[in-house]
């Protein structure tokens, strides 16, 4: 029965990416963008990684597709006509997908207990894991303390996103911050947006923003017991504060977080992270060794785990929301021109 | 418990039945809001009826409270969406089927009178 | 039929890493090549944790009476994988809106000459 789901859902996958080749209107492919990853979240679902589709489901199907119409209404909604020949690129593809079919007839049939991928490192990681961890999510215990160091570089590397996309974009100010008025920028044109007449979305949303937050921190801190942690947590904050820009005006929000407290707070995610193996150093570890952060390990290594698991959700929340709002004031000031 | 399954199979297949005709009435109707009215019905009577069919395979367990939540938020936001979907479409200036073919109607009888 | 079901995961993958490679080096505008990078990095996801499914195994989260569970090393590498892959399409997509401000138009026929004259 699992194979039939899995067969149907590949074959939906396939028929969708199909279909954004040929599509003109780049709306309908963003939105198609967000099936093809909501797809592959149940896909994973289906191949027992939940983890790994609670991730893609609220970064590919959330933070993605925002980011992507947001540019969409500053550059525009279809693409041109291309008079180049696609004879050549299709040349390529084939040639590429038949040497890859012809390399995967070499590889160990799906699902088989005895593949090479389940020898080594991972039976290892199965058995030693309840005894040098103690923690149910064995996810969670490979990425926060056995490859803690790659989690790190991970945090660092969305630090340094953050770092891109301000430095090429920019961030709207506060007008009390300004002296003189940037771009004829107005406060009342910046409250003409949001949706101000729309009473059942500003209800439904005030009921459900704060449920959202709620329901976060529960992902947080429950990361170590069942599917979550601190990247799907700090997305949904995330969401939940885009959707109070959207509907109640980008200017409120700028307002309630403002960007420069948001980039303190990505710094201090980092720092915290950071923090944690410069003083298991001091204790006389290793960098990020979390035996040595309470009298016995395994308590340390709960210890250690939930602190940088809320290092890396501060940091993941401070640099999306950021990403929205460099989006958001660009397509605010483009709508005022 | 025989009778549970049945009942919970019954519901499940009326709401996979409701889903289908949701996704038929998306590309059959004529209309932008008669389509956001046939999605809708995806996102209200069939999540009920499917995750009705799913409380009655749960013991009465944790399970049974997380179902419900979900079925009280997805109450909550989709018809939300689908409003908000046509609210933002009627405020952009599109016409419901029977206002486009009325002004049809009337620019050719000003053609006509001309 | 076996043989077909053994393999049926891996063509998949090819066939959307294909499709997303495609729309990389073919479409025209730039909001939709990175729409295809997008499509290929997904479908290189699903080859590792393709990978790392095992047959009557469930998810690698410790449970009473639970014997087989899935391999928990591709999740891991994935979900690095994921954030890093979110982190390199907003990077790109600002890039976008600069090339807009810049050039006038993220056509690439359109402004493919036109470095010079900047």
């Amino acid at each position: 029965m699992a194979v039939l789901i899995d067969l149907v859902l590949l074959a939906m996958l396939a028929i969708t990416a199909l279909r954004v080749i040929f599509l003109k209107d780049l709306f309908a492919v963003v939105m198609l963008f967000g099936i093809y990853s909501l797809l592959s979240a149940l896909i994973f679902i289906n191949l027992d990684a939940v983890d790994v589709a609670f991730t893609e489901a609220a970064v590919g199907a959330g933070i993605s597709t925002v980011l992507m119409l947001s540019t969409l209404a500053l550059t525009g909604r279809t693409e041109k006509e291309s008079r180049r020949s696609s004879v050549l690129p299709l040349l390529v593809v084939v040639a590429t997908g038949a040497a890859l079919i012809y390399g995967t007839l070499d590889m160990p049939p799906f699902g088989a207990a005895d593949n090479p991928i389940h020898q080594h490192v991972a039976p290892r990681y199965i058995e030693e894991s309840p005894k040098e961890v103690g923690m149910p999510n064995m996810v969670t215990s490979v990425l926060a303390s056995y490859r803690g160091f790659d989690t790190f570089g991970e945090t660092v590397v969305v630090f340094a996103a953050a770092i891109g996309v301000l430095s090429l974009l920019g961030v709207a100010r506060r007008r009390e911050e300004d002296g003189a008025p940037d771009s004829g920028l107005k406060e009342s044109d910046l409250k003409e947006s949001g949706f101000k007449g729309h009473k059942v979305l500003r209800v439904v949303a005030k009921l459900i923003i704060p449920l959202t937050i709620l329901f976060a921190l529960y992902v947080q801190f429950h990361g170590d017991f069942g599917p979550g942690g601190g990247f799907q947590a700090g997305v949904i904050v995330a969401a939940a504060f885009i959707l109070y820009a959207l509907v109640f005006s980008l200017s409120h929000a700028l307002r309630v977080v403002s960007p420069k407290f948001l980039q303190v707070l990505a710094s201090l995610g980092v720092l915290l992270y950071a923090s944690v193996g410069i003083y298991s150093m001091l204790k006389g570890g290793n960098f990020l060794d979390y035996n040595k952060l309470a009298a016995d390990p395994l308590a340390g290594q709960h210890y250690g785990i939930i602190i940088i698991e809320l290092g890396v959700g501060i940091t993941v929340f401070a640099v999306m929301l950021n990403i929205f709002y460099a989006f958001a004031s660009q397509v605010e000031r483009s709508n005022i021109k | 418990m025989l009778v549970l399954d049945i009942v919970s199979s019954i519901l499940l297949f009326a709401g996979v039945f409701f889903g289908l005709t949701g996704a038929v009435g998306l590309f059959r109707f004529p209309d932008f809001f008669t389509r956001v009215h046939a999605a809708s019905i995806t996102d209200s009577i069939a999540v009920i009826l499917i995750i009705s069919g799913l409380l009655l395979q749960t013991a009465f367990d944790l399970n049974t409270a997380k179902l419900l939540f979900i079925l009280l938020f997805l109450m909550i936001t989709s018809p939300t969406a689908s409003h908000a979907l046509a609210k933002s479409a009627r405020h952009g200036g599109l016409l419901t089927l029977g206002e486009s073919k009325q002004q049809k109607q009337q620019m050719q009888q000003k053609e006509a009178g001309q | 039929m076996s043989y077909v079901l053994d393999y049926y995961n891996y063509w998949i993958v090819v066939f959307l890493m294909m499709a997303g490679f495609y729309i990389v080096i073919s479409a025209n505008n730039l909001v939709k090549k990175i729409v295809g990078l997008n499509i290929f990095q997904t479908s290189v996801f699903m080859l590792y944790i393709t990978m790392g499914k095992v047959s009557g195994g469930t998810a690698p989260i410790l449970a009473e009476g639970v014997t087989q569970y899935s391999n928990p090393l591709p999740h891991v590498l994935i979900l690095t994988a994921i954030v890093v892959g979110v982190a390199t399409t907003a990077v790109g997509l600002s890039l976008i809106v600069r090339i807009k401000r810049a050039y006038g138009t993220v056509e690439e026929n359109e402004f493919e000459n036109k470095d010079d004259a900047i």
